[in-house]
């Protein structure tokens, strides 16, 4: 069951416990800080080592060796003193450095002197017509499965979009002995010219062996097609068939499972709560927070590591995380900065796994009709509203994502904007030709994930808290 | 539209979905023990009343909104099954209370 935070004070507490979570915690509570890690899952790992504890795929080529490196993460952390919460969420951060975080019903309230925000990624919005039908997820929410049930896709099943996670997930779900009908790639043509410049880089990466070994092997058991212009998927109450357009030509195939994936995005919900000053980063398509070489953003005493400060993968997020942690030991406990690796060492390594990165993102930059819908597809799933409607919104006056609030709720559903923010920022700044960085994005506040009435109410109060709300 | 692996070796825990006894695996999730259990599991949105399934499995979509041992909308993506837990698939609005 989960547990309360054992103090009210740390030096550090990091947010997350995936790759960049894990490996700034181990290093803090390595130098003797007092580091608490928080974190929203069942166990440690993320995303990308989800389930890295528990999985039930015991089969170690199946999951690849990538995926177990995360299991020497969790020993130096389980090594280290540090403290560690699970099923953990932190609805508040404050510029003080107070943290709000709920476990098991109950909210606790812990101040720390550094918070290292380890909040990773989520998968880019991905806004086709039919999108919200039964039986369409994220190739996310498919390779979750996969890890941490052994669940793997069983009738006709399609996969559509672009980017390294669709082709890992497809070798894995192969491994597995599950089943996958067609791949529709969506990667622009132009795009494979447009990353040329960048190909060396790539090419002298680690990611080139092993993503054309990972294409190869899929590629041999299942049909691909490459140039998708066009995609849709449609049913009545369940998804029953996926539309697509190659070249030219449109092809209906039945389908009971579709998965989707055009890339990761930073999850910017808890940092931008925070008062972070976030930038639109062009290349990348997305908000990423403003750091400096230290990870450290524009509000004293927080860090951002990870896929958080913008997308670099899980290597990258380790060093990110790493550097975070050593900046908060040398402002903390200077001499205990002595052991740890040196901030020179840590930012070559960073270069070495950010390298090929370039060529991966002009490579896998999702086309604009797969970010920017129209017509009567969703943009905000909560609220059940349509790129017309947003656009009918913007036509009567609304000037950006706040406004738009007012106008049709968008963004003020349960997701709190985490699945349109992105799609209502683009859709608008198109439709008033403006950039998004002018346009801006959902003002986002405490608490960061819903949590019942009844559990802020039993919130310890004094007796001047309740003078301030209560008359007479 | 998912089945397990057959390397799957953990215990079983069994959950009653809409009264009726399912069986999951520990350490599944709410989520994916209702989609491997080949339940119609659809809940229907609280604006359209439109069905809908998990999308992202990963806690920031909420299309997995459950009532679990009496407590509405939470995330089943996120609840570890637990030995006679009580899920109910949500249709339309929470009531109030609950």
């Amino acid at each position: 069951m989960s547990v309360a935070p054992k103090r009210e004070d740390y030096d550090v507490v990091v947010i997350g416990a995936g790759p960049a979570g894990l490996a700034a915690t181990a290093t803090s509570a390595e130098a003797g800080l007092t580091t608490l890690l928080l974190d929203e899952n069942i166990g440690p790992g993320g995303q990308v080592f989800r389930a890295i504890s528990s999985t039930p795929v015991t089969d170690r080529n199946q999951l690849g060796a990538d995926y177990w490196v995360g299991a020497d993460l969790v020993q130096a952390l389980r090594a280290s003193n540090a403290e560690v919460i699970h099923r953990a969420t932190v609805w508040s951060l404050d510029r003080n450095l107070d943290i709000a975080v709920s476990t098991g019903g109950a909210s606790a309230f812990v101040k720390a002197k550094r918070v290292i925000l380890a909040t990773g990624a989520l998968e880019r919005p991905f806004p086709i017509p039919g999108w919200t039908l039964p039986g369409v997820m994220t190739a996310g929410a498919a390779q979750t499965m996969l890890k941490s049930s052994g669940l793997v896709p069983d009738g006709r099943t399609v996969i559509a979009g672009q980017g390294p996670l669709l082709w890992l997930l497809a070798a894995q779900i192969l491994r597995l002995g599950g089943r996958i009908d067609r791949i529709l790639d969506t990667t622009e043509r132009r795009n494979y010219f447009a990353a040329l410049p960048h190909a060396f880089a790539f090419l002298t990466s680690p990611y080139f062996t092993k993503g054309l070994v990972m294409m190869r092997e899929v590629k041999a058991k299942v049909q691909v097609v490459s140039g998708v212009t066009e995609l849709s998927a449609s049913g009545e109450g369940q998804l029953a068939s996926v539309s697509y357009v190659a070249g030219g030509k449109r092809e209906t195939i039945p389908a009971d499972l579709l998965l989707l994936h055009q890339g990761v995005v930073p999850n910017v919900n808890l940092a931008m709560a925070a008062g972070i000053e976030h930038r639109w980063d062009d290349l990348q398509l997305c908000w990423s927070p403003v750091l400096d070489a230290g990870g450290n953003s524009s509000v004293a005493g927080i860090a951002v590591a990870g896929d958080g400060a913008g997308i670099g993968g899980a290597n990258a997020a380790v060093v990110r995380g790493r550097i975070a942690a050593r900046a908060a030991v040398e402002a903390l406990a200077p001499a205990a900065a002595a052991k740890l690796a040196t901030m020179a060492a840590l930012r070559s390594d960073l270069a070495k796994a950010e390298r090929g990165r370039p060529f991966l993102d002009t490579l896998f930059r999702p086309a604009s009709q797969f970010r920017i819908p129209s017509d009567d597809t969703i943009v905000c799933r909560c609220e059940e509203v349509t790129a017309k409607d947003v656009l009918d919104s913007v036509a009567i006056g609304a000037t950006g994502p706040n406004q738009l609030k007012a106008y049709r709720r968008t963004g003020m559903g349960p997701c709190q904007g985490r699945l349109c923010g992105l799609t209502v920022t683009e859709l608008m700044a198109q439709a008033r030709g403006k950039t998004p960085q002018e346009i801006g994005y959902y003002r986002l506040r405490a608490p960061v994930k819903p949590i019942t009435l009844a559990e802020l109410a039993a919130v310890p109060k004094t007796e001047d808290d309740v003078k301030a709300v209560v008359r007479g | 539209m998912f089945r397990r692996s057959e390397q799957d070796r953990r215990p079983q825990v069994q959950i009653f979905v809409d009264g009726v006894a399912v069986a999951a695996r520990q350490g599944d999730t709410v989520s994916a023990a209702l989609l491997a259990s080949g339940r119609d599991a659809r809940r229907s949105t609280a604006v359209s009343g439109a069905p809908r399934l998990p999308y992202c499995m990963m806690g920031v979509c909420f299309d997995c909104l459950v009532t679990i041992d009496g407590v509405g909308n939470r995330q089943g993506c996120l609840v570890p099954v637990a030995e006679g837990m009580q899920v109910e698939i949500q249709k339309g609005r929470r009531e109030i209370g609950r």
